[in-house]
Parts: structure tokens; sequence; C-alpha cells
């Protein structure tokens, strides 16, 4: 991608930009069980700060996921999200039984962590599916 | 001729389906069906059953554990499909002729 939008005030204006949106990305998606949010949403904004890095840096993006990547990484978000169900099958409850999962914790506990696993594998297929059509888009001029 | 037959389908789905509007309940209506069946199941005992303090992630990841994974497989079955279309034919010769790479 030749560098179209590059200029002196957005090459230092998305240095300061990039760290925040990661931040309240991560916030979103931590944070969406008790308040408005969740993988979808940190998916989108997460997703945003990769896309905004490559439309500004073009090849010397250092947050650059391209094509079959990203595309990979999709689908191991989708994974996850089976796999937390598969394991608490595994341990003889039904699919996405949280009480069930096999790790040394409280039942309160289990749960928080079940739908963390949910949502972290939801946020990441997001995130990759945004990434793997923006790169697919711009890397025809490539 | 097939785009008169098309004018004439959409008006007649257009009309159809304004004249159904008046069978739907009105809007925010406390004693429609929506209102009644499952909204207080989940606000009186989504808490107790799951332990989870938010109604939409008690929902989400609970009651509707399986929507959300097909939601899910969806939104990357779609990124898989736009990116095998764009992604297919790098090279110019392998493109479909037209447009501005004759």
């Amino acid at each position: 991608m030749k560098k179209v939008y590059g200029s002196i005030i957005l090459d230092t204006a998305f240095r300061y930009l990039i760290p925040f949106i990661l931040l309240y990305g991560v916030y979103v998606l931590l944070h969406g069980e008790y308040s408005p949010g969740g993988g979808f949403q940190a998916g989108a904004i997460l997703g945003i700060a990769f896309v905004l890095d490559g439309l500004v840096q073009g090849k010397k993006a250092i947050l650059r996921i391209t094509g079959e990547t990203a595309v990979i990484i999709a689908g191991i978000g989708t994974f996850l999200y089976c796999f937390v169900g598969i394991l608490s099958m595994l341990s003889g409850g039904n699919f996405l039984e949280y009480s069930l999962l096999p790790i040394p914790m409280n039942d309160v506990e289990k749960h928080v962590w079940g739908i963390l696993g949910i949502e972290t594998g939801v946020c990441i297929c997001v995130m990759f599916t945004i990434i793997a059509i923006f790169y697919a888009l711009v890397g025809k001029e490539e | 001729m097939s785009r008169i037959l098309a004018s004439v389908a959409i008006v007649l789905m257009c009309l159809l389906l304004f004249s159904t509007t008046n069978g739907l309940p009105v809007l925010f209506d406390a004693n429609s069906p929506a209102s009644t069946h499952v909204t207080p199941r989940y606000i009186e005992k989504s808490h107790e059953e799951t332990g989870s303090p938010n109604f939409v992630t008690a929902v989400l990841a609970d009651y509707r554990g399986y929507d959300t994974l097909g939601e899910t497989t969806v939104i990357f079955t779609a990124g898989l499909a736009t990116a095998a279309l764009l992604m297919a034919s790098k090279k110019k010769s392998n493109r479909m002729k037209g447009g501005k790479d004759k």
C-alpha cells in the first residue's frame, strides 16, 4: 500500500491514540460481564486499532498481521469458544455448563472464567475478521 | 418487461407488509407477548440462576450460549468468504476480464 494518508500530524497523533484504543478494548472485554460491552464490541475496538495502524503506517506498520495469518487466528478464536464448551462436556456436564469446568475454583469463579473464555474467543474472532477483510481490500494495491 | 414485473412484485410486497403492521403489538407495550413471556423470567431469576449481575451477559452467555456460538461462526465464515474472494487472484492475468485491468 502506498503511504497515502501518512503525514507528520497523523504519524504523531496515532502514536498517542493506539495505546488508549488498545487499553479501552481490553477494558471493554474484561469488564463485559458487569457493564455494557463484551466480546463483539471489544473485538471491533481492537480491530480498529490494527486497521488504523495499517492505514497510517502502510507497509511499515508494527501491528501488521495480514491475509492468511489473520484468518487462521480468527479460526482459533472461534475454536476457543467451542473448546470451553467441550471442556465442560469432558467433565460430565452439558455443553457450556460453566460450573463443571475442570479448574480448581468455586462455582462463581468458574462461571466468571468460563464467560471470560468465550468472550475472549468471540473477541479474537471479530478482531481478526476485521483485520483480514481490511488487508484483503488494500492488499491489491501493494 | 422484467423491470415492470419486479416493480409490481415490490409494490405488492410493500402492500402486504403494510397491511400486516396493524397486527403488531404497540412499541413498549407491557402486555405484548414479548414482554410477558420470557422477559420477567430473565429479570427476576437470571441473577440466582446464573450468578451474573448483568441481564445481557446472562442471556448472551448462559441462556443462549449456542446462539452466541452460532453468531461467532457466522462472523468467522463471512470473514473467511470475503478474504477468500478478495485474495483469490493476486496475479492480473488470473482476474476476470473487464474494468480497468483489461
